[in-house]
């Protein structure tokens, strides 16, 4: 792998940058592979990564049915924080953030990881008794917090209305300082050129058809590219995860929504933070370019066809023109849907499956890009292992069934 | 915006007076002391969310307030049916598969 640094900028600069290498192959598939992971977004790539560099498993494939990252990947609205209220996901969660913080350094690729700091705001006493709990939970789980009054919030983002006779008023917000977004695209090509430099084979426009089972035991994928064996085989699909359950003879639980963002046309720097709500259902930030990055809540049918309602898009624009007026004129660039697969307790599933060798990282629900890192992480040692990794072990299936739920409705809501 | 038919209402309303309640036809177990955690997780919890045609309900909540069942297709969102509770669905996957080869057997005969 060509490495990259400031010298090499200036290097192929003198050659008018014609001469860099491709950031990864584009090889043909073997018969038979240690690992295949299906799904080619952050967290299948991010898996692959950790396949090859820690636990030392080269001979792996992340088969992709579309282009790398081009999925939930692509769509999100980049915000990467870890103040989850339980403890399960809380660990989670801070392993994902940790392993951000040394992520640039780690792939030789700006992620371009940006600290800016999480506001949830709180408009009513019962969400800021919510606030307060959250916030004590996770310094006990020795993750940064801290509850700001209003005149704190106002320092911080001068030009949102926190008056007191607004319809919803800011009455305080938790506080996450090390939390902030990332450039997401960046996020998929990075996993994707570190896996590759391992030698891992990342195959696109192969889409998964079925899966061979024998004995209970998984053999091997179909896919429009014919078969590709292997005897352990993780599924990271996102919205598409029920789908490829089906194919293997069970059911998850799971349920796919379409999940929707837009971008504004781009402005001189205002917002130099993340503000989220849940009581008004939105949450903005801006991105280096200058656009406001403009999130919501999920579209309440199924849905698979990666849009949303219109409706949803009133909602969320209402929602932050109640929280900024000043952004009232300003136009919207460009919208879109993503398809999330949500859980019933708005946690993800890293789990082994009734079909033996099969396992499944799906169930990100909404958030799934903060995770990025750690889950690609846990799963990779999941896989590696054959048995859970001590983070990833709480959030087994089975869950569902002996009603052990890790319920992060609280924290999760709407904001991601 | 979709347009939805309240069967209830019989007419067509906007997508803004109605709230999608998620899978239709689920039946609350009969024996519950003697059914398994298997069975009562399938029931809370795991649910069909297949990609293409979906049973689902809806709920009139800016209307007549009640709930009725809808067709719909999972990809292209189009609305093929809405009945009322109680009523099994005209459209189903099994009815446009066989729809589906009708039609190609026709073609086949034109020829």
């Amino acid at each position: 792998m060509q490495h990259y640094s400031g010298f090499g900028l200036v290097k192929h600069g003198l050659s008018y940058h014609e001469n860099w290498q491709r950031m990864w192959r584009n090889p043909l598939p073997k018969h038979e592979y240690d690992v295949i992971v299906v799904g080619g977004g952050g967290h299948g790539l991010a898996t692959a990564y950790y396949l090859a560099k820690v636990h030392g498993i080269t001979n792996v494939a992340v088969v992709e049915k579309g282009w790398l990252g081009g999925g939930n990947t692509a769509r999100n609205t980049t915000i990467v924080r870890s103040n989850y209220l339980w403890d399960e996901a809380a660990w989670l969660y801070e392993h994902a953030m940790k392993l951000w913080e040394g992520l640039s350094q780690d792939l030789n690729y700006n992620v371009m990881f940006s600290q800016r700091g999480v506001m949830n705001l709180g408009h009513t006493l019962q969400d800021m008794r919510d606030i307060h709990r959250r916030v004590n939970a996770n310094r006990l789980n020795g993750i940064d917090g801290e509850v700001l009054d209003v005149k704190q919030i106002q320092e911080i983002v001068p030009h949102m209305d926190c008056s007191a006779n607004r319809r919803y008023p800011v009455l305080g917000a938790s506080w996450q300082p090390r939390a902030g977004v990332a450039r997401h695209d960046a996020v998929a090509w990075g996993f994707a050129r570190g896996a590759d430099a391992l030698g891992v084979d990342l195959l696109q426009q192969t889409e998964v058809t079925g899966f061979r089972i024998s004995g209970g035991k998984v053999l091997g994928v179909e896919t429009n590219r014919g078969f590709i064996g292997a005897k352990t085989v993780g599924c990271v699909a996102a919205g598409n995860s029920g789908v490829l359950a089906k194919m293997a003879g069970f059911k998850l639980p799971v349920e796919s929504h379409p999940l929707q963002a837009l971008v504004s046309e781009p402005m001189k720097p205002i917002l130099d933070t993340v503000v989220m709500s849940n009581h008004v259902h939105g949450y903005v930030s801006q991105s280096d370019k200058g656009d406001l990055v403009i999130g919501a809540g999920i579209d309440g049918y199924n849905g698979y066809g990666q849009r949303g309602s219109y409706p949803t898009i009133e909602h969320t624009l209402q929602a932050i023109i109640e929280l900024f007026p000043i952004f009232s004129r300003v136009r919207m660039n460009r919208q879109w849907g993503g398809i999330v697969d949500t859980t019933p307790d708005a946690c993800p599933i890293i789990s082994a499956t009734p079909v033996g060798g099969l396992f499944f990282n799906c169930g990100w629900g909404t958030g799934g890009f903060k995770a990025t890192p750690g889950s690609g992480h846990v799963f990779a040692a999941t896989l590696a292992d054959g048995k859970a990794h001590p983070l990833a072990a709480p959030f087994t299936i089975d869950r569902f069934i002996s009603g052990k739920l890790i319920d992060e409705h609280g924290a999760a809501g709407v904001a991601h | 915006m979709l347009h939805i038919y309240c069967p209830h209402c019989e007419e067509y309303r906007e997508e803004e007076e109605f709230r999608p309640k998620g899978e239709a036809h689920i039946a609350r177990p009969i024996d519950p002391v003697n059914t398994s955690d298997e069975d009562w997780g399938d029931y809370l919890f795991f649910r069909k969310n297949p990609r293409g045609l979906h049973h689902e309900q809806w709920f009139h909540a800016a209307g007549c307030r009640k709930f009725f069942n809808a067709t719909r297709d999972t990809v292209t969102y189009e609305i093929l049916e809405t009945y009322k509770p109680g009523q099994q669905p005209a459209v189903t996957a099994e009815s446009r598969k066989a729809q589906a080869s009708a039609q190609a057997s026709n073609q086949g005969a034109a020829k």
